[in-house]
């Protein structure tokens, strides 16, 4: 049996968590096991059993207990830890996000089993073999995995979420773990709303991104200025933080924000393997750069060669004369 | 207070990796090293908090006698004191890196405890996501990761972490460990003076026992080259006019 771990919010389940899902289900299918989701502390069940169906997942666990009511590392680990021990579970997994990757590596440190965060592929024939992304993705590593139970998470977006061929009735079994107070010594105490409003970098359906050759923080003014003639946000590259020529919260990258804009305008940004992976998103990218070698013009739709302190300003005076 | 940061000597790549030929490593011949952004924003938030509450912070590190260099640059920051753990065998798997940090903190805990223990949320090359949660286990100390803001009050402190829809919050118990993400503050660059006086603090070398490999690597292999085909719209202002046909196209406007 595989066990999947699934994150909610709001009574829906995660993006990450659907692909998560989707990779689960298809392995099981391919080893010949059982895929069972494992829903932790939810207020309401039904509607993620009902999404788990159309994913074509045929049985689900629900852990339910005072102490799990509001989410805590220590308590969810000590849950998962307890439904190996009851279903003999081969492999657990669950998505690589924040609260994923947390909660299983307080699950592996109890067990003081190994982990294997960031999977894109494991062996149907053998699920200790198995493949992880490294470098924010510019590398994979094959290893082996080894422990009774194997514990991975798998990497964002290396598969598609897909609902299954077949949708499930699935089967409910619920479970209720035995928990102490010391379980949730560290808990959300409470979940604070994005304070930005309207476009933002994540929502945006436009971004234009600015990195080390706009120059100076004055300069992205003209960047501003496109990006609201075109209804969408500003972005930039890690140089632009570093020298604080904007704040964190508009960095686009593995250690910044993930985008998923209609199209990403990259202007002076070279195209570091880590910026990439935060505009892979993106459904069309064009690069404005002076360089005609840079590495961003490989991954891009569009190109534009030269001074971006030129091209903007004209981008902006043709869209003027046209009305916009 | 008394604060500690874990940081790892990790190469500097640029836009690519290349990899030795037996595909265990990759090819460090023409890099520099550092430590991961997020160990970076670690090291700052010790600092910050060593300015603002006083007492001292103390850094410490699993790796070649090489990470020293590491060790001297968060010196330079404004680090009070360093610690090697000093190894000339390069598989540690996060682990064992864990079960060998834990050993030495608990020592030092010994002559003077701790009241945090900062990580980096994951390294940059091997992305492990664990060793500071592996470590929170081995002391027994509460643990919240991926933490972005950081406020530390009467014996206890407040967590929040980045999700989709805004922030989660956490309370924990004092002393804690924290694990690190990018964007808790601006780190600072070393200056002059402070790599100066980072020559004459103090680093101890130790060693460790391995406890024995869990999660063994096989070979490291470059993912399939994605190379799509651009459309070069021109150059210069002149290419303003397609920009804007494009825009149209793709219906931005
Ligand atoms: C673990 C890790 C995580 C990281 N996370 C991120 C991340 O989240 N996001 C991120 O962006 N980076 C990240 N980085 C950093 C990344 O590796 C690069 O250093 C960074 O993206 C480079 O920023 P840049 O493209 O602005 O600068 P550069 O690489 O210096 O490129 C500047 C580009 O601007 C062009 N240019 C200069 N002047 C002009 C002009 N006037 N007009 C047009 N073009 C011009 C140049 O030709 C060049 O191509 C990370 C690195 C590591 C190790
Ligand atoms: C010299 C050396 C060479 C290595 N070469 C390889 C190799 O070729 N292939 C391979 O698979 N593995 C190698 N490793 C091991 C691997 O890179 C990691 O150090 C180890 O697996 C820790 O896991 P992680 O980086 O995934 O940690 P994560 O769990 O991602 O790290 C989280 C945080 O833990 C802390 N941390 C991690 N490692 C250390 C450390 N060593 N010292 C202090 N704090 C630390 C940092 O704060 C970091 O931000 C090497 C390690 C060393 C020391």
């Amino acid at each position: 049996m595989i066990l999947g771990v699934i994150e909610y919010e709001q009574s829906t389940m995660t993006e990450l968590s659907l692909q998560m899902v989707t990779f689960g289900r298809d392995l099981a299918e391919k080893s010949g096991d059982e895929f069972v989701g494992l829903i932790i502390g939810a207020s309401d069940n039904a509607p993620l059993i009902g999404e788990l169906g159309r994913y074509g997942v045929a049985k689900v666990i629900t852990a339910a207990h005072e102490n799990l009511k509001d989410y805590a590392p220590v308590a969810w680990a000590n849950t998962i830890s307890q439904v190996i021990d009851q279903t003999q579970a081969k492999m657990v997994m669950a998505p690589g996000s924040d609260q994923g990757n947390e909660v299983m590596a307080h699950l592996a440190a109890r067990s003081d089993l190994p982990m294997a965060t960031n999977c894109a592929a494991v062996s149907a024939d053998d699920l200790s073999r198995i493949t992880r992304l490294r470098w924010g993705s510019s590398l994979m590593e094959e290893a082996i995995l080894t422990g009774d139970c194997k514990l991975i998470t798998i990497a964002p977006f290396v598969v598609e979420a897909a609902e299954g061929a077949s949708h499930a009735e699935p089967a409910e079994e619920s479970f209720e773990p035995t928990l102490s107070d010391q379980d949730i010594q560290v808990r959300l105490i409470r979940k604070e709303p994005d304070e930005t409003e309207g476009i933002t970098l994540k929502n945006a359906s436009v971004v234009v991104g600015g990195g080390r050759g706009v120059g100076s923080p004055e300069a992205y003014s003209v960047l501003e200025e496109l990006a609201k003639l075109l209804g969408g946000a500003v972005g930039c590259s890690r140089v632009a933080t570093n020298n604080g020529w904007r704040p964190h919260s508009d960095q686009v990258g593995l250690t910044g924000t993930r985008i998923s804009p209609e199209l990403y305008i990259a202007c002076g940004i070279s195209g570091a393997i880590q910026h990439l992976v935060g505009c892979k998103g993106a459904g069309k990218i064009m690069v404005i750069n002076k360089d005609p070698e840079a590495a961003f013009f490989g991954k891009a739709d569009y190109g534009v060669i030269g001074d971006l302190h030129e091209v903007l300003p004209a981008i902006i005076e043709e869209l003027k004369a046209q009305g916009v | 207070m008394n604060i500690l940061v874990c940081v790892k000597r990790v190469p500097d790549i640029g836009a690519r990796i290349d990899l030795t030929e037996d595909r265990q490593a990759i090819t460090t011949k023409n890099l520099g090293f550092c430590i991961s952004p997020h160990e970076e924003c670690a090291v700052e938030e010790a600092i910050q908090l060593v300015e603002k509450h006083g007492g001292q912070a103390t850094v410490l590190t699993l790796g070649p006698a090489d990470a020293e260099e590491q060790l001297r640059d968060c010196l330079a920051r404004g680090i009070d004191r360093g610690i090697l753990i000093e190894t000339d065998q390069p598989e540690w798997d996060s682990r064992e890196t864990a079960t060998a940090l834990a050993e030495v903190i608990r020592s030092e805990a010994d002559k003077e405890p701790f009241d945090l223990i900062l990580f980096g949320n994951e390294s940059a090359d091997s992305t492990g996501c664990q060793v500071g949660i592996r470590v929170a286990h081995h002391l027994n100390l509460p643990c919240v990761a991926s933490v972005k803001k950081l406020q530390i009050g009467d014996g206890d402190a407040t967590a929040s972490r980045e999700v989709d829809t805004g922030w989660e919050v956490f309370s924990l118990p004092m002393p804690a460990l924290i694990t690190v993400k990018e964007g808790i503050n601006l780190p600072r660059y070393p200056s002059l003076r402070g790599t100066m006086k980072a020559k004459k603090k103090p680093v101890d070398r130790l060693s460790a026992d391995k406890i024995g490999a869990s999660l063994k690597m096989q070979q490291l292999v470059h993912p399939p080259e994605q190379k799509k085909e651009v459309d070069m719209l021109g150059e210069g202002s002149a290419a303003a006019s397609r920009i804007v046909e494009v825009f149209k196209a793709l219906e931005v406007i």
